[in-house]
């Protein structure tokens, strides 16, 4: 499964976004050589998740993993998958923990203890395409449980023109992704995502972002 | 016979730009071990030049086939990279994708060497086609800025780079004794010399700006120190890769320079309506696609009709 995973991104993926979009990139310099990381994400598209992971060498393939809604990802046996063992997710429950105190970023915290790189989006789902909708507190919890681990603000833009929530048709369209200075939990959850906030701002207004309308 | 003949002249020319290549690599490492400031980007950019030359050395000299594939995904390339840019409206995410499938098909005109429909096609077919495409989405807010840029950026990205194609068969079909690849190489090379020789005097000696708004650093001085190098330039080098005589190709190398001069300012305004510095970061120490490729948006269509009027 690791060698399928290995060749579809060497295969497909890569040569996708190399020819059919085009990744521009800020700040390469800022996203980790190795784990734990958590890199934070606003999402638009499918395309996000991939696009992320294909930023990393392949040799940091196994390594990376996309936290993911279970109810979406493990809701039919193909997606499931798919979704597992090609993508390679990290399945949580979005409803937050069925069973009575039980901490639902547990898997997240054990993943980062092994050293891996999760990939979050806090907006939680794609929601409207190129539009910032609120973040999630889920990423300054795993934060505060994890101090000593970085989380790299992430602004991407562009993946939502090529290809929509609710679309399956892909468009060509170049994307930008402009990566931050990374960001270390702390006790207050909204002073974390107050500064995790203001970070994505600075970093959308560093990019052009055309109109979409 | 004439096969080898085609060959070596322009092997000949193509060791000349390597080695002009070799020189400039030269320097700039001399610059960048003496820590001058910029060494860096001059860096990046010396190492692009290599890329894109060999990259356009394999294309020429493999043949006709491999350069239209080449030039046609230089033509993609460009186009992507304009959408990308330009404001865009939501319900036009397809109608883009009939103006991407125009490049294929335009290619493919060209190296079917069927030179009425390579000439109207986009013009009057795509033209017509994306208006009636855009208008049939039934949205009428933002109609005229759709058509108006949709069209435009096809006439400039893939009809007007189409032509740098269309020299490959046009330089066949008329008996240019260095072949098509001797014209493209001609205006190639002369169109990206003329950009670095109208920088050099701009630099040394630029003082009267032509468009200051559009390019505050496009000067007169630079201008017509570049048209004089570059025509020099075309004197010699139009006898060994084209049918002309070294007056005729005075005339292609001043008009080559001015026409790729056209294409950079135009270009930039486009750039400057837009907000943005370089067309995206694509090619390291250059920008994007469109930031190389915009003298060729002028250049080639105008040295490709001359040709095609006075010797085909």
């Amino acid at each position: 499964m690791k060698l399928l995973r290995l060749v579809f991104f060497a295969l497909v993926i890569r040569p996708v976004l190399l020819i059919l979009l085009g990744v521009n990139l800020r700040g390469r310099e800022k996203l980790p050589d190795h784990g734990p990381a958590v890199l934070a994400a606003n999402h638009n598209s499918h395309l996000d998740t991939l696009t992320l992971i294909a930023l990393f060498p392949l040799r940091d393939l196994p390594r990376i993993r996309p936290v993911a809604a279970m109810d979406y990802f493990l809701k039919n046996r193909f997606l499931a998958w798919f979704a597992t063992n090609i993508i390679g997710i990290l399945p949580i429950d979005r409803q937050g923990g069925a069973k009575e105190g039980a901490n639902p970023l547990q898997a997240c915290e054990d993943a980062l203890a092994r050293g891996d790189i999760l990939i979050l989006f806090p907006e939680g789902s794609r929601g409207e395409p190129e539009h910032l909708s609120g973040f999630k507190k889920g990423i300054a919890h795993l934060a505060r449980g994890c101090p000593e681990v970085p989380v790299i603000p992430i602004f991407m833009h562009g993946l939502g023109r090529a290809l929509p929530k609710g679309s399956f048709i892909l468009v060509p369209f170049n994307c930008d992704i402009a990566v931050g200075d990374a960001l270390f939990g702390e006790e207050d959850i909204a002073a974390f995502m107050a500064r995790y906030e203001a970070k994505m701002k600075r970093l959308a207004s560093e990019l052009h972002l055309p109109v979409w309308d | 016979m004439s096969m080898f003949g085609e060959l070596s002249t322009v092997h000949q020319v193509l060791i000349g730009i390597y080695a002009l290549l070799l020189v400039a690599s030269g320097i700039v490492a001399v610059l960048s071990r003496k820590g001058v400031s910029g060494a860096d980007e001059l860096v990046a950019r010396v190492k692009s030049w290599w890329w894109m030359i060999g990259v356009f050395t394999v294309a020429i000299l493999i043949g006709p086939a491999a350069s239209v594939v080449f030039l046609g995904f230089l033509s993609f390339l460009a186009l992507k990279e304009y959408f990308s840019l330009i404001p865009t409206r939501r319900i036009d995410r397809e109608v883009l994708l009939w103006a991407y499938l125009a490049v294929p098909i335009q290619f493919y005109w060209v190296y079917s060497n069927w030179y009425g429909m390579f000439i109207v096609f986009i013009p009057v077919w795509m033209f017509l086609l994306l208006s009636m495409v855009i208008t049939l989405r039934g949205e009428t807010e933002g109609f005229l800025r759709a058509v108006g840029t949709y069209t435009w950026g096809l006439m400039i990205t893939v009809f007007a780079l189409s032509h740098l194609a269309g020299l490959m068969f046009l330089g066949r079909e008329i008996g240019n004794p260095a072949g098509g690849a001797g014209l493209l190489l001609f205006l190639v090379f002369l169109t990206q010399f003329n950009d670095v020789a109208q920088f050099t005097w701009g630099k040394m000696f630029g003082r009267h700006a032509i468009v200051p708004k559009v390019s505050p650093k496009k000067t007169w001085e630079g201008f017509l120190g570049g048209l004089a190098t570059t025509t020099l330039l075309a004197v010699f080098l139009g006898p060994f890769l084209t049918v002309m005589d070294p007056l005729w190709s005075a005339f292609a190398g001043a008009a080559i320079a001015a026409a790729g001069f056209i294409g950079d300012v135009t270009i930039s305004a486009l750039k400057r309506d837009l907000k943005v510095k370089d067309s995206s970061g694509l090619i390291p120490g250059h920008g994007g696609i469109l930031d190389r490729v915009d003298s060729l948006t002028y250049a080639a269509p105008a040295f490709f009709h001359i040709i095609r009027y006075f010797y085909a």
